[in-house]
């Protein structure tokens, strides 16, 4: 199932709607590295510092085609986040994607059962941004 | 100076700060995301890394400074900028951050806590001179970019 385009022309949805993507990290230079990875992929970003912002945003915003977050953020880690994501009936089909600076097997394996989608290693590159063109909702 | 001086001396700066180490391959993965549609993204990006970093770096002067040392802030700060520095590929701050939490989690250690503070002290140092060393680059990269932007929107006109 492979597509004409290429890579970049990733951000193109059914309807021709642009993807959207929702990225959470409370560093702001990592958000700024986040949004212009999927933005140069032609994803639709909305960035936020928190998993509380993510969650107020997700009620009011149906049109999330994943979500990408920071695990370890103060107050609401990503994997509480994945958790309540998973467990809501409106937002378990959304594809969530773990980033973490380090690499914790345990860490890992929890997110991949809790239901994530993905678990990307910092710093976010290219290469993973293009990883992901294929797990949207 | 000429356009392609200057450019010139902007790729002689760039690569230099590859070669001595202080920008590594994430950085040229980043600038590599610049374009027409984005033309201010690695300014942009220096500019927060900046403004992280020195709020960050007071808050740990500030934490080292207190008579009884809160380790655990310390660290968690620490690792804040060593992601950051990561992030952008600023290589010598990155390993900086790294040794200075090899001696936050050696102060546990029972015994002799006042070597391990100093030792901390002195790896705030070293991140304080790793960061200020690749701002001042960072300025004149920025400065550098902004003057061949204002000569190549006067030559479109």
């Amino acid at each position: 199932m492979s597509s004409p385009r290429g890579p970049k022309a990733c951000g193109g949805g059914a309807a021709d709607r642009p993807i959207h993507v929702l990225a959470v990290d409370d560093s702001s230079v990592d958000r700024a590295v986040i949004a212009r990875l999927l933005r140069s992929s032609k994803y639709r970003v909305t960035t936020v510092d928190s998993g509380k912002k993510a969650l107020e945003l997700l009620g009011l915003e149906p049109n999330v085609n994943m979500i990408i977050t920071d695990y370890w953020m103060p107050e609401m880690t990503g994997y509480e986040l994945l958790k309540i994501v998973k467990e809501s009936s409106e937002l378990r089909e959304i594809p969530v994607v773990i980033m973490s600076s380090e690499n914790v097997p345990n860490r890992i394996n929890r997110c991949l059962e809790e239901g994530a989608e993905d678990f990307l290693l910092k710093p976010v590159r290219p290469s993973d941004v293009a990883r992901l063109c294929n797990r949207m909702r | 100076m000429s356009l392609m001086a200057l450019r010139e001396q902007l790729n002689g700066l760039v690569n230099s700060m590859f070669l001595e180490g202080l920008l590594d391959d994430q950085f040229e993965q980043l600038q590599m995301l610049q374009d027409e549609s984005s033309p201010g993204f690695i300014a942009e990006l220096i500019t927060l890394f900046c403004g992280d970093s020195e709020r960050i770096l007071a808050e740990l002067t500030k934490l080292l400074d207190q008579a009884v040392v809160d380790y655990q802030k310390v660290d968690a700060f620490v690792h804040q900028l060593k992601g950051s520095s990561s992030s952008v590929g600023a290589q010598h701050v990155k390993l900086a951050c790294v040794q200075f939490r090899q001696f936050c989690e050696e102060h546990n250690k029972e015994g002799l806590k006042g070597i391990y503070f100093f030792r901390c002290l002195r790896a705030l140092n070293v991140v304080k001179h790793e960061y200020y060393l690749l701002r001042g680059k960072f300025d004149t990269m920025l400065q550098l970019e902004q003057r061949i932007q204002a000569y190549e929107s006067k030559q479109q006109i």
